[in-house]
Protein backbone atom coordinates (compact mmCIF):
# COMPACT_ATOMS: atom_id res chain seq x y z
CA UNK A 1 0.00 0.00 0.00
CA UNK A 2 1.94 3.08 -0.93
CA UNK A 3 0.02 5.52 1.37
CA UNK A 4 -2.29 4.77 4.94
CA UNK A 5 -5.70 5.28 4.41
CA UNK A 6 -6.99 8.14 6.46
CA UNK A 7 -9.55 6.73 8.25
CA UNK A 8 -12.11 8.70 9.50
CA UNK A 9 -14.83 6.60 13.00
CA UNK A 10 -18.27 8.65 12.92
CA UNK A 11 -18.81 8.97 16.40
CA UNK A 12 -22.82 9.77 16.67
CA UNK A 13 -22.99 9.05 20.39
CA UNK A 14 -23.74 5.10 19.49
CA UNK A 15 -21.50 3.37 21.19
CA UNK A 16 -18.07 1.50 21.54
CA UNK A 17 -15.75 4.24 19.29
CA UNK A 18 -12.40 4.05 21.40
CA UNK A 19 -12.18 -0.22 20.16
CA UNK A 20 -12.81 0.89 16.47
CA UNK A 21 -10.26 3.22 16.09
CA UNK A 22 -7.88 1.26 18.34
CA UNK A 23 -8.41 -1.98 15.78
CA UNK A 24 -7.99 0.38 12.84
CA UNK A 25 -4.68 1.60 14.19
CA UNK A 26 -3.45 -1.71 14.66
CA UNK A 27 -3.92 -2.29 10.72
CA UNK A 28 -2.55 0.48 9.38
CA UNK A 29 -5.51 3.26 9.19
CA UNK A 30 -4.70 6.95 9.85
CA UNK A 31 -7.37 7.37 12.26
CA UNK A 32 -9.84 10.77 13.37
CA UNK A 33 -12.67 10.06 15.46
CA UNK A 34 -14.84 13.11 14.17
CA UNK A 35 -18.44 14.12 16.17
CA UNK A 36 -19.49 16.73 13.26
CA UNK A 37 -19.78 17.14 9.56
CA UNK A 38 -17.40 19.94 9.85
CA UNK A 39 -14.71 17.76 11.67
CA UNK A 40 -15.35 15.17 8.85
CA UNK A 41 -14.14 18.01 6.10
CA UNK A 42 -11.08 19.39 8.21
CA UNK A 43 -9.59 15.55 8.37
CA UNK A 44 -10.20 14.69 4.67
CA UNK A 45 -10.31 11.47 5.07
CA UNK A 46 -9.95 8.54 2.70
CA UNK A 47 -12.19 6.00 3.73
CA UNK A 48 -15.09 6.24 6.28
CA UNK A 49 -16.58 4.04 9.21
CA UNK A 50 -20.32 4.68 10.82
CA UNK A 51 -20.33 1.85 13.99
CA UNK A 52 -22.40 1.73 16.54
CA UNK A 53 -24.24 -0.11 18.80
CA UNK A 54 -27.60 0.19 20.50
CA UNK A 55 -31.48 0.75 19.03
CA UNK A 56 -32.08 1.58 15.42
CA UNK A 57 -34.35 4.78 15.64
CA UNK A 58 -32.10 6.36 18.49
CA UNK A 59 -28.90 5.73 16.00
CA UNK A 60 -30.74 7.09 13.41
CA UNK A 61 -32.59 10.05 15.08
CA UNK A 62 -28.51 11.24 16.09
CA UNK A 63 -27.46 10.95 12.23
CA UNK A 64 -30.28 13.12 11.45
CA UNK A 65 -29.24 15.69 14.65
CA UNK A 66 -25.89 15.68 13.54
CA UNK A 67 -26.63 16.58 9.98
CA UNK A 68 -24.72 13.50 8.68
CA UNK A 69 -27.34 11.94 6.28
CA UNK A 70 -26.81 13.71 2.93
CA UNK A 71 -23.23 13.27 3.94
CA UNK A 72 -23.49 9.49 4.29
CA UNK A 73 -25.76 9.53 1.06
CA UNK A 74 -23.11 11.00 -1.18
CA UNK A 75 -20.28 9.29 0.14
CA UNK A 76 -21.84 6.31 -0.27
CA UNK A 77 -23.65 7.04 -3.98
CA UNK A 78 -19.91 8.17 -5.23
CA UNK A 79 -18.56 4.78 -3.80
CA UNK A 80 -16.05 6.28 -1.55
CA UNK A 81 -14.51 3.52 0.46
CA UNK A 82 -16.94 2.77 3.32
CA UNK A 83 -17.22 0.26 6.17
CA UNK A 84 -20.80 0.09 8.59
CA UNK A 85 -20.04 -2.21 11.73
CA UNK A 86 -23.36 -3.97 13.48
CA UNK A 87 -25.74 -0.84 13.76
CA UNK A 88 -24.00 0.95 11.11
CA UNK A 89 -25.16 -2.01 8.94
CA UNK A 90 -28.65 -1.92 9.75
CA UNK A 91 -28.87 1.64 9.32
CA UNK A 92 -28.48 1.53 5.76
CA UNK A 93 -31.16 -0.49 4.87
CA UNK A 94 -34.60 1.07 4.37
CA UNK A 95 -36.21 0.16 7.64
CA UNK A 96 -36.40 -1.41 10.95
CA UNK A 97 -38.92 -2.72 13.25
CA UNK A 98 -37.12 -2.24 16.23
CA UNK A 99 -39.33 -0.45 18.98
CA UNK A 100 -41.84 0.14 16.47
CA UNK A 101 -40.81 1.28 12.51
CA UNK A 102 -38.20 3.06 11.55
CA UNK A 103 -36.55 4.07 8.04
CA UNK A 104 -33.15 3.70 7.57
CA UNK A 105 -31.28 5.39 5.00
CA UNK A 106 -32.12 3.16 1.89
CA UNK A 107 -28.88 2.52 0.69
CA UNK A 108 -29.23 -0.48 0.45
CA UNK A 109 -32.75 -2.97 -0.23
CA UNK A 110 -34.14 -4.86 2.94
CA UNK A 111 -35.08 -4.29 6.55
CA UNK A 112 -34.00 -5.08 9.72
CA UNK A 113 -35.93 -7.48 11.41
CA UNK A 114 -35.56 -9.16 15.20
CA UNK A 115 -34.55 -12.59 15.80
CA UNK A 116 -37.47 -14.82 16.94
CA UNK A 117 -37.30 -15.54 21.03
CA UNK A 118 -39.10 -18.44 20.31
CA UNK A 119 -36.76 -20.11 18.16
CA UNK A 120 -33.40 -19.47 20.35
CA UNK A 121 -31.64 -17.42 22.76
CA UNK A 122 -32.31 -13.71 21.73
CA UNK A 123 -29.33 -11.75 21.76
CA UNK A 124 -27.05 -13.59 19.66
CA UNK A 125 -23.56 -13.08 21.26
CA UNK A 126 -20.38 -14.57 20.87
CA UNK A 127 -18.37 -16.15 17.71
CA UNK A 128 -20.54 -17.59 14.37
CA UNK A 129 -19.18 -18.68 11.30
CA UNK A 130 -19.62 -16.12 8.64
CA UNK A 131 -19.70 -17.87 5.22
CA UNK A 132 -18.46 -16.68 2.39
CA UNK A 133 -21.49 -16.05 -0.76
CA UNK A 134 -19.40 -13.97 -3.34
CA UNK A 135 -15.80 -13.21 -3.52
CA UNK A 136 -14.92 -9.51 -2.47
CA UNK A 137 -11.58 -7.63 -1.53
CA UNK A 138 -12.62 -7.44 1.98
CA UNK A 139 -12.16 -11.81 2.09
CA UNK A 140 -8.67 -11.44 1.14
CA UNK A 141 -6.24 -13.66 3.62
CA UNK A 142 -9.48 -15.20 5.04
CA UNK A 143 -10.42 -18.62 5.42
CA UNK A 144 -13.93 -19.60 3.65
CA UNK A 145 -15.86 -19.55 6.90
CA UNK A 146 -13.96 -17.57 9.42
CA UNK A 147 -15.54 -17.06 13.12
CA UNK A 148 -16.42 -13.95 13.94
CA UNK A 149 -17.59 -11.93 16.83
CA UNK A 150 -21.74 -11.09 16.94
CA UNK A 151 -23.73 -8.91 19.57
CA UNK A 152 -27.06 -8.44 17.84
CA UNK A 153 -30.60 -8.99 18.60
CA UNK A 154 -31.97 -7.69 15.59
CA UNK A 155 -30.80 -8.86 11.69
CA UNK A 156 -31.08 -7.59 7.91
CA UNK A 157 -32.61 -9.04 5.27
CA UNK A 158 -32.61 -8.04 1.71
CA UNK A 159 -33.72 -9.09 -1.69
CA UNK A 160 -30.99 -8.29 -3.16
CA UNK A 161 -28.55 -11.69 -3.36
CA UNK A 162 -26.35 -9.90 -4.83
CA UNK A 163 -25.06 -7.62 -2.03
CA UNK A 164 -24.77 -10.55 0.03
CA UNK A 165 -21.25 -11.11 0.66
CA UNK A 166 -21.34 -13.18 3.59
CA UNK A 167 -23.67 -15.07 5.79
CA UNK A 168 -24.74 -16.57 9.22
CA UNK A 169 -26.69 -19.24 9.72
CA UNK A 170 -28.64 -17.92 13.27
CA UNK A 171 -32.09 -19.30 13.22
CA UNK A 172 -31.50 -19.44 10.10
CA UNK A 173 -28.87 -17.87 7.53
CA UNK A 174 -29.00 -14.12 7.11
CA UNK A 175 -26.73 -11.60 5.83
CA UNK A 176 -23.81 -10.99 7.75
CA UNK A 177 -22.08 -9.07 5.65
CA UNK A 178 -22.95 -7.27 2.26
CA UNK A 179 -21.28 -4.71 0.19
CA UNK A 180 -21.33 -3.55 -3.43
CA UNK A 181 -18.73 -1.57 -4.85
CA UNK A 182 -16.47 0.10 -2.37
CA UNK A 183 -19.16 0.08 -0.09
CA UNK A 184 -19.50 -2.27 2.44
CA UNK A 185 -21.23 -3.36 6.03
CA UNK A 186 -20.94 -6.09 8.53
CA UNK A 187 -23.12 -7.29 11.20
CA UNK A 188 -20.28 -8.44 13.26
CA UNK A 189 -17.48 -6.83 15.84
CA UNK A 190 -14.48 -6.98 13.49
CA UNK A 191 -12.42 -4.62 15.92
CA UNK A 192 -13.47 -7.34 18.91
CA UNK A 193 -12.57 -10.71 16.43
CA UNK A 194 -9.32 -10.96 16.93
CA UNK A 195 -7.14 -11.72 13.85
CA UNK A 196 -9.85 -12.86 11.35
CA UNK A 197 -11.32 -9.22 12.14
CA UNK A 198 -8.50 -7.15 12.32
CA UNK A 199 -7.30 -8.82 8.46
CA UNK A 200 -10.81 -7.75 7.70
CA UNK A 201 -9.74 -4.04 8.74
CA UNK A 202 -6.53 -4.36 7.24
CA UNK A 203 -8.33 -5.16 3.99
CA UNK A 204 -10.65 -2.58 4.05
CA UNK A 205 -7.35 -0.27 4.27
CA UNK A 206 -6.78 -1.28 0.82
CA UNK A 207 -10.24 -0.20 -0.78
CA UNK B 1 -23.23 -22.42 14.44
CA UNK B 2 -22.82 -20.32 17.31
CA UNK B 3 -20.13 -21.27 19.55
CA UNK B 4 -19.98 -22.29 23.11
CA UNK B 5 -17.64 -19.32 24.81
CA UNK B 6 -14.86 -20.34 27.27
CA UNK B 7 -14.07 -16.57 29.26
CA UNK B 8 -11.50 -15.92 31.72
CA UNK B 9 -12.25 -14.20 34.64
CA UNK B 10 -9.45 -11.48 35.82
CA UNK B 11 -10.12 -10.51 39.77
CA UNK B 12 -8.97 -7.06 40.21
CA UNK B 13 -8.48 -5.01 43.02
CA UNK B 14 -6.86 -1.52 43.59
CA UNK B 15 -6.03 -1.96 39.64
CA UNK B 16 -3.99 -4.96 39.97
CA UNK B 17 -5.32 -9.05 39.30
CA UNK B 18 -6.00 -10.59 42.72
CA UNK B 19 -5.92 -14.17 42.92
CA UNK B 20 -2.47 -15.78 41.42
CA UNK B 21 -1.33 -16.11 38.25
CA UNK B 22 1.27 -18.30 37.21
CA UNK B 23 2.44 -18.05 34.09
CA UNK B 24 6.38 -17.94 33.45
CA UNK B 25 5.83 -16.25 30.15
CA UNK B 26 4.11 -12.93 31.93
CA UNK B 27 6.85 -10.65 33.52
CA UNK B 28 3.98 -8.95 35.62
CA UNK B 29 1.81 -11.52 36.60
CA UNK B 30 -0.44 -8.96 38.40
CA UNK B 31 -0.50 -6.93 35.59
CA UNK B 32 -3.89 -6.79 33.64
CA UNK B 33 -3.43 -5.66 30.11
CA UNK B 34 -0.55 -8.45 30.45
CA UNK B 35 -2.44 -11.03 31.61
CA UNK B 36 -5.66 -9.74 29.01
CA UNK B 37 -2.81 -10.24 26.17
CA UNK B 38 -1.72 -13.14 27.50
CA UNK B 39 -5.03 -14.88 27.46
CA UNK B 40 -5.62 -13.22 23.89
CA UNK B 41 -3.14 -15.15 22.76
CA UNK B 42 -4.10 -18.50 23.99
CA UNK B 43 -7.87 -18.08 22.25
CA UNK B 44 -9.84 -16.89 24.95
CA UNK B 45 -13.32 -16.33 23.44
CA UNK B 46 -14.00 -13.37 25.48
CA UNK B 47 -12.83 -11.75 28.70
CA UNK B 48 -14.20 -10.59 32.29
CA UNK B 49 -12.94 -7.93 34.50
CA UNK B 50 -14.55 -7.95 38.07
CA UNK B 51 -13.31 -5.18 39.87
CA UNK B 52 -14.02 -6.92 43.65
CA UNK B 53 -12.39 -4.04 45.69
CA UNK B 54 -15.49 -1.91 43.88
CA UNK B 55 -14.40 0.93 45.60
CA UNK B 56 -15.51 4.40 44.23
CA UNK B 57 -11.65 5.32 43.95
CA UNK B 58 -10.83 2.26 42.17
CA UNK B 59 -13.78 2.82 39.20
CA UNK B 60 -11.30 5.44 37.73
CA UNK B 61 -8.39 3.03 37.48
CA UNK B 62 -10.58 0.20 36.18
CA UNK B 63 -11.78 2.00 33.27
CA UNK B 64 -7.76 3.28 32.46
CA UNK B 65 -7.41 -0.82 32.36
CA UNK B 66 -10.17 -0.93 30.17
CA UNK B 67 -8.80 1.23 28.28
CA UNK B 68 -5.28 0.27 28.03
CA UNK B 69 -7.03 -3.39 27.06
CA UNK B 70 -8.93 -2.17 24.68
CA UNK B 71 -5.71 -0.86 22.76
CA UNK B 72 -4.13 -4.07 22.83
CA UNK B 73 -6.60 -6.78 22.87
CA UNK B 74 -9.06 -6.88 19.92
CA UNK B 75 -11.14 -9.23 21.91
CA UNK B 76 -15.03 -8.72 23.88
CA UNK B 77 -14.24 -7.71 26.96
CA UNK B 78 -16.99 -7.66 30.00
CA UNK B 79 -16.22 -5.01 32.99
CA UNK B 80 -18.48 -5.47 36.11
CA UNK B 81 -17.86 -4.37 39.91
CA UNK B 82 -19.52 -1.64 41.56
CA UNK B 83 -21.09 -0.04 38.53
CA UNK B 84 -24.07 2.12 40.10
CA UNK B 85 -25.39 4.47 37.13
CA UNK B 86 -25.92 4.80 33.85
CA UNK B 87 -23.30 7.69 33.58
CA UNK B 88 -20.64 4.90 34.63
CA UNK B 89 -21.83 2.27 32.63
CA UNK B 90 -21.35 4.64 29.20
CA UNK B 91 -17.96 5.20 31.03
CA UNK B 92 -17.09 1.21 30.76
CA UNK B 93 -18.56 1.35 27.11
CA UNK B 94 -16.69 4.39 26.06
CA UNK B 95 -13.41 2.96 27.92
CA UNK B 96 -13.75 -0.30 25.45
CA UNK B 97 -15.74 -2.40 27.13
CA UNK B 98 -18.83 -4.41 25.50
CA UNK B 99 -20.94 -5.59 28.45
CA UNK B 100 -21.19 -4.09 31.56
CA UNK B 101 -22.14 -6.67 34.25
CA UNK B 102 -24.53 -5.45 37.12
CA UNK B 103 -24.95 -7.28 40.06
CA UNK B 104 -25.44 -5.27 43.56
CA UNK B 105 -26.45 -1.75 41.57
CA UNK B 106 -29.36 -4.11 40.02
CA UNK B 107 -30.37 -5.26 43.19
CA UNK B 108 -30.65 -2.19 44.31
CA UNK B 109 -32.71 -0.53 42.22
CA UNK B 110 -33.57 -2.86 39.34
CA UNK B 111 -34.77 0.36 37.43
CA UNK B 112 -31.07 0.55 36.14
CA UNK B 113 -31.22 -2.31 34.09
CA UNK B 114 -34.29 -0.74 32.01
CA UNK B 115 -32.41 2.50 31.46
CA UNK B 116 -29.05 1.06 30.71
CA UNK B 117 -30.73 -1.73 28.15
CA UNK B 118 -32.65 1.23 26.43
CA UNK B 119 -29.70 3.70 26.49
CA UNK B 120 -27.49 1.33 25.19
CA UNK B 121 -28.94 -2.26 24.10
CA UNK B 122 -29.84 -4.81 26.21
CA UNK B 123 -26.79 -6.67 24.41
CA UNK B 124 -24.54 -4.82 26.69
CA UNK B 125 -26.17 -5.41 30.13
CA UNK B 126 -25.35 -8.68 31.58
CA UNK B 127 -27.12 -9.14 34.72
CA UNK B 128 -24.86 -10.43 37.19
CA UNK B 129 -26.15 -13.49 40.17
CA UNK B 130 -24.61 -14.43 43.06
CA UNK B 131 -26.84 -17.60 44.59
CA UNK B 132 -26.69 -20.22 47.20
CA UNK B 133 -28.59 -23.18 47.59
CA UNK B 134 -31.81 -22.48 49.93
CA UNK B 135 -33.71 -25.81 50.36
CA UNK B 136 -35.06 -26.96 46.94
CA UNK B 137 -34.45 -23.22 45.73
CA UNK B 138 -31.28 -20.85 45.53
CA UNK B 139 -30.97 -17.30 47.31
CA UNK B 140 -29.86 -14.61 45.38
CA UNK B 141 -26.53 -12.60 47.60
CA UNK B 142 -25.70 -9.28 46.97
CA UNK B 143 -22.11 -7.32 48.02
CA UNK B 144 -19.30 -9.84 46.68
CA UNK B 145 -22.14 -12.79 47.96
CA UNK B 146 -21.78 -11.32 51.23
CA UNK B 147 -24.90 -10.13 52.30
CA UNK B 148 -28.34 -12.61 51.95
CA UNK B 149 -31.41 -10.75 50.24
CA UNK B 150 -34.85 -11.92 50.29
CA UNK B 151 -34.95 -13.13 46.38
CA UNK B 152 -35.12 -16.11 45.00
CA UNK B 153 -32.72 -16.64 42.10
CA UNK B 154 -35.43 -17.97 39.13
CA UNK B 155 -37.42 -14.95 39.63
CA UNK B 156 -35.25 -12.26 39.93
CA UNK B 157 -33.53 -13.83 36.80
CA UNK B 158 -36.69 -13.93 35.30
CA UNK B 159 -37.93 -10.19 36.49
CA UNK B 160 -34.06 -9.30 35.13
CA UNK B 161 -34.68 -10.68 31.76
CA UNK B 162 -37.94 -8.62 31.48
CA UNK B 163 -36.34 -5.57 33.12
CA UNK B 164 -33.99 -5.71 29.78
CA UNK B 165 -30.65 -7.69 30.94
CA UNK B 166 -29.60 -9.13 27.84
CA UNK B 167 -27.49 -12.06 29.48
CA UNK B 168 -26.91 -13.91 33.06
CA UNK B 169 -23.97 -14.05 34.25
CA UNK B 170 -24.60 -16.92 36.95
CA UNK B 171 -22.81 -17.87 39.70
CA UNK B 172 -22.93 -20.76 42.50
CA UNK B 173 -21.16 -19.50 45.89
CA UNK B 174 -21.60 -23.61 47.16
CA UNK B 175 -19.77 -24.59 44.43
CA UNK B 176 -17.39 -21.58 43.84
CA UNK B 177 -13.53 -22.45 44.89
CA UNK B 178 -14.71 -25.87 45.02
CA UNK B 179 -13.19 -27.08 41.78
CA UNK B 180 -15.93 -29.40 41.90
CA UNK B 181 -17.66 -28.44 38.54
CA UNK B 182 -20.54 -26.15 38.08
CA UNK B 183 -23.88 -26.65 39.60
CA UNK B 184 -25.59 -28.27 36.69
CA UNK B 185 -29.28 -28.42 38.33
CA UNK B 186 -28.91 -24.29 38.47
CA UNK B 187 -27.85 -23.74 35.01
CA UNK B 188 -30.63 -26.67 33.94
CA UNK B 189 -33.26 -24.23 35.79
CA UNK B 190 -32.33 -20.63 35.07
CA UNK B 191 -31.95 -22.17 31.04
CA UNK B 192 -35.60 -23.25 31.35
CA UNK B 193 -36.37 -19.69 32.98
CA UNK B 194 -35.03 -16.94 30.48
CA UNK B 195 -34.25 -16.91 26.63
CA UNK B 196 -31.18 -15.61 27.09
CA UNK B 197 -27.72 -16.38 26.88
CA UNK B 198 -26.25 -17.89 30.02
CA UNK B 199 -22.93 -17.87 31.30
CA UNK B 200 -22.05 -19.85 34.53
CA UNK B 201 -19.69 -19.34 37.23
CA UNK B 202 -18.45 -21.04 39.99
CA UNK B 203 -16.63 -24.37 40.32
CA UNK B 204 -14.88 -25.13 37.13
CA UNK B 205 -11.46 -28.14 38.04
CA UNK B 206 -11.25 -29.79 34.81
CA UNK B 207 -12.25 -30.50 31.16
CA UNK B 208 -15.21 -32.34 31.94
CA UNK B 209 -16.62 -29.89 34.00
CA UNK B 210 -17.15 -27.49 31.06
CA UNK B 211 -18.46 -30.25 28.59
CA UNK B 212 -21.07 -30.99 31.61
CA UNK B 213 -21.82 -26.51 32.08
CA UNK B 214 -22.62 -27.01 28.00
CA UNK B 215 -24.87 -29.89 28.28
CA UNK B 216 -26.94 -27.96 30.89
CA UNK B 217 -27.95 -25.36 29.21
CA UNK B 218 -25.05 -22.92 29.29
CA UNK B 219 -24.00 -20.48 26.54
CA UNK B 220 -20.37 -19.35 28.03
CA UNK B 221 -18.65 -21.03 30.84
CA UNK B 222 -16.40 -18.62 33.08
CA UNK B 223 -13.43 -19.29 35.32
CA UNK B 224 -10.43 -17.47 37.25
CA UNK B 225 -7.98 -19.64 38.60
CA UNK B 226 -8.46 -22.71 36.75
CA UNK B 227 -7.13 -21.00 33.94
CA UNK B 228 -4.47 -18.39 35.83
CA UNK B 229 -3.18 -21.16 37.58
CA UNK B 230 -2.52 -23.30 33.99
CA UNK B 231 -4.74 -26.42 35.83
CA UNK B 232 -6.81 -26.23 32.59
CA UNK B 233 -4.84 -24.59 29.23
CA UNK B 234 -7.79 -23.34 27.07
CA UNK B 235 -6.46 -24.25 23.64
CA UNK B 236 -6.56 -27.80 25.29
CA UNK B 237 -10.03 -27.26 26.47
CA UNK B 238 -10.98 -26.04 22.87
CA UNK B 239 -9.46 -29.73 21.91
CA UNK B 240 -11.62 -31.54 24.43
CA UNK B 241 -15.22 -29.72 23.79
CA UNK B 242 -14.69 -30.01 19.49
CA UNK B 243 -13.64 -33.60 19.97
CA UNK B 244 -16.52 -33.99 22.23
CA UNK B 245 -18.87 -32.63 19.57
CA UNK B 246 -20.06 -29.55 21.18
CA UNK B 247 -19.61 -26.30 19.02
CA UNK B 248 -16.10 -24.22 19.85
CA UNK B 249 -13.94 -21.94 17.52
CA UNK B 250 -11.39 -24.28 15.75
CA UNK B 251 -7.65 -22.86 17.33
CA UNK B 252 -6.85 -22.57 13.87
CA UNK B 253 -9.04 -19.50 13.86
CA UNK B 254 -6.84 -17.36 15.90
CA UNK B 255 -3.43 -17.61 14.17
CA UNK B 256 -4.40 -17.03 10.21
CA UNK B 257 -1.28 -18.40 8.24
CA UNK B 258 0.86 -15.19 7.33
CA UNK B 259 -0.90 -12.79 9.16
CA UNK B 260 1.27 -10.54 11.27
CA UNK B 261 -0.74 -9.37 14.14
CA UNK B 262 0.25 -12.52 16.13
Amino acid sequence: MAEAPRTAVIDYGMGNIHSVSKALEATGHRVAIVSDPGGLAAFSPSHLVLPGVGAFGEGKSRLEEGGWIPLLEEWIQNDRPFLGICLGMQLLFERSQEFGSHRGLSLFRGEVVPFDPGKGKVPQIGWNEVVRKIDHPLWRGLPEAPNLYFVHSYRVQTPDVDIVLGETDYQGPYPSMVGRGRVAAVQFHPEKSQLAGLRLLENFGGF
Amino acid sequence: MLKKRIIPCLDMKGGRVVKGIRFESLTDAGDPVETAALYDRMGADELCFLDIGASVENRGTLFEIVEKTASRVFLPLTVGGGIRSTEEIRKALNAGADKVSLNSAALARPEILTEGALRFGAQCIVLAVDVKRDGNSWRVYSHGGTRPTDRDALEWIVEGARRGAGEILLTSMDQDGTKQGYDTELIRAVSRAVDLPLIASGGAGCLEDFARAFEAGADAALAASLFHFGTVDIRELRRFLAQRGFPVRPPSDNALSGDSHG
